[in-house]
């Protein structure tokens, strides 16, 4: 009997953590599926038709267009910053700092990433008052930490880092004999990026771009602290559902989450597709 | 910076340098506004005598804790068993992992409530939270652990101790978990990090936890919430060292945004 336990415990806690995905993960997923085409008199797409409405119309194209941006930020941003690093030139001490605060930064979101932007930015903070006290009004000029800018401003803490983070192995994987191949060759620098350095690393920012669009997209903590509901968006539209703030089904709820775990599906898709592209040119 | 860097790598390196500084010591500044022009440490003072301050950093303290040891118990002895006993299982696994990105945290909240409306023991006090913050840390404290399995021969060491005549708790507590010590504490600092920032579950199932306690702070004391956002970032600052510093193996990004 001892040895029979003994070979079954193993199967015991394989069979406690699938139950518990289960239960807690791919059960309330399904829910959330189900729910948002199934009313109370049987299925029905009335939920997600309801979705087309302008208020949650204007969410989802918030949410794409943000998380777009953000994405695009933190792809130039921290793509351009990791490169710079990783010159020759670069001293190394400054190299690790990098790379070690963006480990911290990467990681640093959410409700304090806001306060902090809020203090430095906000209406009253610090930097907005220094700035108009040399005679520049940035909210005058049209800036606003509370708009879809002020919002990409502030991903992009978090999205620099992250990007410098992901695209380093891979700037890291394009090797100094190839640029000195096209140079001797009597390539240009442009020549060089338009020719080789692109070809070879588009999969690996491709699979970034889509990595840090999903991370801007599901994004919550950081624009509810920072906007309080002022700009649209679905993660915010959702939680306005959960918690009664609109007189709404839950079901529209559902059908909102339905639709973020749709867009992150294929997010994670592409991110597949071209992450095992860009593992072409690993060894 | 030497004459070999070009003109673009340089200003790339100078506008992340005051991107990344800005923030962090116009925030310090902002902290210490005492109104008009006076400076000085009244929002420190009032926050080390505020007890909800105390008590939302313990709660949150208390999940992360209870986060890792669900970890310890549900996902860490799985994952040695299928690399063990059923490589076969590993896709299931690895999609298991990335679940959690695929739901984000709003979404799955949805669902959780939409899902449990009871017992009240369960979802009633805080501790309910744990179930979420085990998927948020999933991704990240897979990657370590698997990372940290690939790295030892589970195989040998396992059957060497089971020839010597251990079970499988003297296997895990004397052979693999010394082995895998510094993957483990790499995947606790992680969660640690996830759960100490953690906003979205806390906030939409009313609990008061740290991330909660900073937002409600900053809608009324504005420099307080300054302070709060600094704490909170040497926090992050803390437990990220510490996985650099025992890891040494590739860091991994949290999921609280």
């Amino acid at each position: 009997m001892p040895a029979l336990l003994a070979r079954a415990v193993p199967w015991l806690f394989v069979a406690a953590f699938l139950a518990f995905v289960a239960a807690f993960m791919l059960a309330p997923m399904v829910t959330v599926l189900v729910q948002a085409v199934w009313g109370d008199h049987g299925p029905t797409l009335a939920y997600v038709r309801q979705l087309g409405e302008y208020r949650y119309a204007t969410a989802f194209a918030n949410s794409l267009i943000l998380s777009a941006a953000a994405a695009a930020v933190g792809v130039v941003g921290g793509g351009l910053l990791a490169y710079a690093l990783l010159r020759p030139g670069a001293p190394g001490w400054l190299r690790s700092a990098m790379t070690s605060f963006s480990a911290v930064a990467a990681n640093f979101a959410g409700v304090p990433l806001a306060f902090a932007f809020i203090s430095t930015l906000g209406t009253l903070g610090l930097l907005t008052a220094q700035l108009k006290r040399l005679g520049i009004d940035i909210y005058g000029l049209g800036f606003s930490l509370y708009s879809l800018g002020g919002l990409t401003l502030t991903y992009a803490y978090f999205q620099v880092p992250l990007m410098l983070i992901i695209i380093t192995p891979a700037l890291r994987g394009l090797r100094a004999e190839w640029r000195d191949a096209a140079e001797n060759l009597g390539a240009t620098v442009w020549q060089y990026w338009w020719r080789v350095g692109l070809p070879v690393l588009w999969p690996s920012l491709l699979a970034a771009f889509v990595l840090l669009f999903g991370n801007a997209f599901s994004a919550y903590a950081t624009p509810y602290a920072l906007t309080a509901g002022n700009i649209q968006l679905v993660p915010t539209e959702i939680s306005n559902v959960l918690s009664g703030n609109v007189m709404e089904s839950p079901q529209l709820g559902a059908a909102l989450a339905a639709g973020m775990i749709v867009v992150m599906t294929a997010v994670l898709l592409v991110y597949w597709l071209a992450a095992r592209k860009a593992a072409r040119w690993r060894r | 910076m030497s004459a070999r860097l070009g003109p673009v790598a340089v200003l790339a390196i100078v506008l992340g340098i005051v991107f990344f500084l800005t923030p962090l010591i116009v925030t310090f500044a902002f902290s210490l506004w005492e109104g008009g022009d006076r400076y000085g440490f009244a929002a420190y003072r009032s926050l080390v005598g505020d007890p909800d301050l105390w008590a939302s950093l313990l709660l949150s303290l208390r999940l992360a804790a209870e986060t890792m040891l669900l970890g310890m118990v549900l996902l860490v002895p799985s994952m040695i068993f299928v690399h063990l006993k059923a490589p076969g299982l590993k896709p299931l696994f690895e999609f298991i992992a990335a679940l959690p990105f695929v739901v984000p945290a709003i979404a799955l909240v949805a669902g959780l409530s939409a899902l449990y409306t009871g017992p009240a023991w369960l979802i009633g006090t805080p501790n309910y939270l744990v179930i979420p913050y085990f998927f948020l840390a999933l991704p990240y404290a897979y990657r370590a652990i698997d990372v940290g399995l690939s790295a030892i021969d589970v195989r040998t060491l396992t059957d060497a101790a089971h020839s010597l005549g251990a079970g499988w708790g003297q296997v895990f507590r004397l052979v693999l978990l010394p082995n895998l010590s510094t993957a483990l504490l790499g995947a606790t600092l992680l969660t640690l990090t996830i759960v100490m920032g953690e906003f979205t579950f806390a906030s939409v199932l009313l609990f008061k936890t740290f991330a909660v306690y900073i937002n409600d702070t900053g809608s009324s004391k504005v420099t307080e919430a300054a302070a709060l956002s600094l704490l909170s970032f040497v926090i992050t600052w803390a437990a990220m060292l510490g996985v650099l510093l025992t890891g040494r193996n590739t860091t991994d990004l949290g999921g609280t945004h």
